[in-house]
């Protein structure tokens, strides 16, 4: 039990809240990167010298003037700290949350509430695990399970998604991001509090949808069409 | 009899604070659905008692649905499956042959006095921490001195129907007070006579809540459809909103 005096000398910075500030801003980030990612992979539809050069191109942006990936890094620095921050955030919170409840019901509805919202800490736990292969797979080791080139990121892509239970582990985790991201969408806005009317906050669940289906479902597209044979 | 219901109770039973708590089994017959669900406990209650068994401990007050203080969750829902409080649900919600299950709340900031009856002081401190406006004593003022705007006059008329019942915290899987706060939030701060305290208001109340053990709020929404007095889940973004503008003031 709490113990049962007034705090004296509170600070906005270390409320529960702020924690959630932090998830918020670091979700708001990642969002515009899967959104910028989504789009770039998009590129397969070009063609195989489009994409590699896209692929090409991002280690050079800022060139002359940044050294080459010199951006990309700092890109990737940025989106590291976001991760740590979010995950950080995302494991105190929860932790919290089990202990504010030590007994638990022996019944219990959920009323109103989204499948999304309820889930939101196995699947971030989900896109973790996956973030790691995924990264394994295409960038750190670059894997490529038919045993083919791995240089060409053209032809690692296209080899990968031809093997059908890597073409599962990605859909998998596209429907972990979607759902992550329709609860994630509204709940960041509310937490940053923008959502202050009934309209607001139906405007924000609607962003929810577009953000999880546009996102997850531009993913999807690529691994798709291998499947069933537009993209070799 | 006619138009009569033969229920079976699972309701939790613990001794005291300290004492180890289970679900008992009881059976209830004759029960009219017009009955309120507390005047239910009390007809079990009166067979106990005729049986020489310790009554089920519940809390009640007002029985008409304006202290807060009936908290019971009822098949798995704070105050059951209408939007009201245990005390205005009725019978007829019911029936014939069901089972229901009759819990306390379940939070580390309500730990459990007796069998279904919390104790709920963690409320009346969050709200001895900031949820008052400072005003002199003496003479009422002229009411119109003040002006509101209507928009957040009506805001506030709205959510100051909060009772503190903590049927939020009960719903919530966090087990977070975030209604309860953002209603008393926005209830103070939408009012001109709310503004002097308003950033150090919420600060303190904020981290009230957070000492007294409730979980942080996930945006989930459960608390709002429990909330018998239909409070809104915007006055989350409201208290979000004000801690951030708090946290920009360097407070
Ligand atoms: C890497 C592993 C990840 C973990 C462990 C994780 C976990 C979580 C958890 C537990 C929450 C809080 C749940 C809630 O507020 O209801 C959350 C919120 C959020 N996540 Fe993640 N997440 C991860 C990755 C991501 C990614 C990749 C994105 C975006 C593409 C993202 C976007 C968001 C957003 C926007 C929020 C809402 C923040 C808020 O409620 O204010 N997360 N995450
Ligand atoms: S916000 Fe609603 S559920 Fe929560 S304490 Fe107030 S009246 Fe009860
Ligand atoms: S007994 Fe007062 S609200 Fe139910």
């Amino acid at each position: 039990m709490a113990t049962p005096t007034l705090v004296r000398g509170a600070r906005a910075t270390q409320s529960t809240i702020t924690l959630k500030i932090a998830m918020a801003v670091s979700g708001i980030l990642f969002i515009l990167f899967v959104l910028a990612h989504m789009y770039g992979n998009l590129k397969v539809f070009s063609g195989e010298e489009a994409f590699n050069s896209y692929a090409e191109h991002l280690r050079t942006i800022g060139a002359p003037i940044f050294p080459r990936t010199g951006v990309l890094w700092i890109l990737r620095v940025g989106l590291i700290a976001s991760l740590i921050v979010h995950v950080a955030c995302a494991v105190t919170l929860a932790r919290r949350a089990g202990r504010a409840r030590p007994v638990q019901y022996q019944v219990k509805r959920n009323v109103n509430s989204a499948f999304s919202s309820r889930t939101m800490r196995w699947g971030g736990a989900t896109i973790l695990m996956f973030l790691i292969w995924h990264l394994l797979n295409f960038t750190i080791v670059k894997i490529n399970p038919t045993g083919g080139e791995t240089e060409n990121p053209y032809r690692l892509l296209v080899d990968n998604f031809g093997v059908w239970w890597m073409t599962i582990i990605y859909l998998v985790a596209m429907a972990a991001l979607a759902l992550h991201l329709h609860h994630g969408t509204w709940s960041s806005l509310q937490t940053l509090g923008l959502t202050n009317s009934p309209l607001a906050r139906q405007r924000a669940k609607l962003a929810g949808w577009v953000v999880a289906v546009v996102v997850a479902g531009g993913f999807s597209l690529v691994p798709l069409s291998v499947l069933v044979g537009i993209t070799k | 009899m006619i138009g009569t219901m033969n229920l079976t109770l699972k309701i939790w039973r613990q001794p005291h604070a300290e004492a180890q708590g289970g679900m008992r089994e009881y059976q209830v017959s004759g029960i009219s659905e017009d009955m309120s669900f507390l005047e239910m406990l009390d007809i079990l209650n009166e067979q106990l008692q005729e049986q020489g068994e310790e009554p089920v401990a519940f809390d009640h007050d007002c029985r008409e649905g304006i202290c807060g203080s009936c908290s019971l969750m009822i098949n798995g829902q704070a105050h059951g499956p209408e939007v009201t409080t245990s005390c205005q649900l009725h019978m007829r919600s019911f029936k014939d042959g069901d089972t229901i299950t009759i819990e306390p709340w379940r939070s580390e900031a309500f730990p459990v006095v007796k069998d279904l009856v919390v104790n709920r002081s963690a409320f009346d401190r969050i709200i001895q921490s900031g949820g008052y406006i400072s005003a002199n004593t003496g003479s009422a003022p002229e009411a119109n001195s003040v002006p509101a705007p209507r928009e957040k006059a009506m805001r506030a008329f709205n959510v100051a129907t909060c009772i503190g019942c903590g049927a939020c915290v009960a719903a919530c899987p966090n087990g977070s007070a975030s209604l309860f706060l953002g209603a008393k939030i926005t209830h103070l701060g939408e009012l001109p006579q709310g503004q002097p305290e308003r950033y150090e208001r919420i600060v303190d109340m904020v981290a009230q809540h957070d000492a007294e053990g409730f979980g942080g709020c996930t945006n989930i929404g459960e608390c709002a459809a429990a909330c018998p007095k239909g409070i809104p889940l915007d006055v989350i973004s409201q208290l979000n909103k004000d801690l951030r503008t708090a946290i920009k003031a360097g407070r």
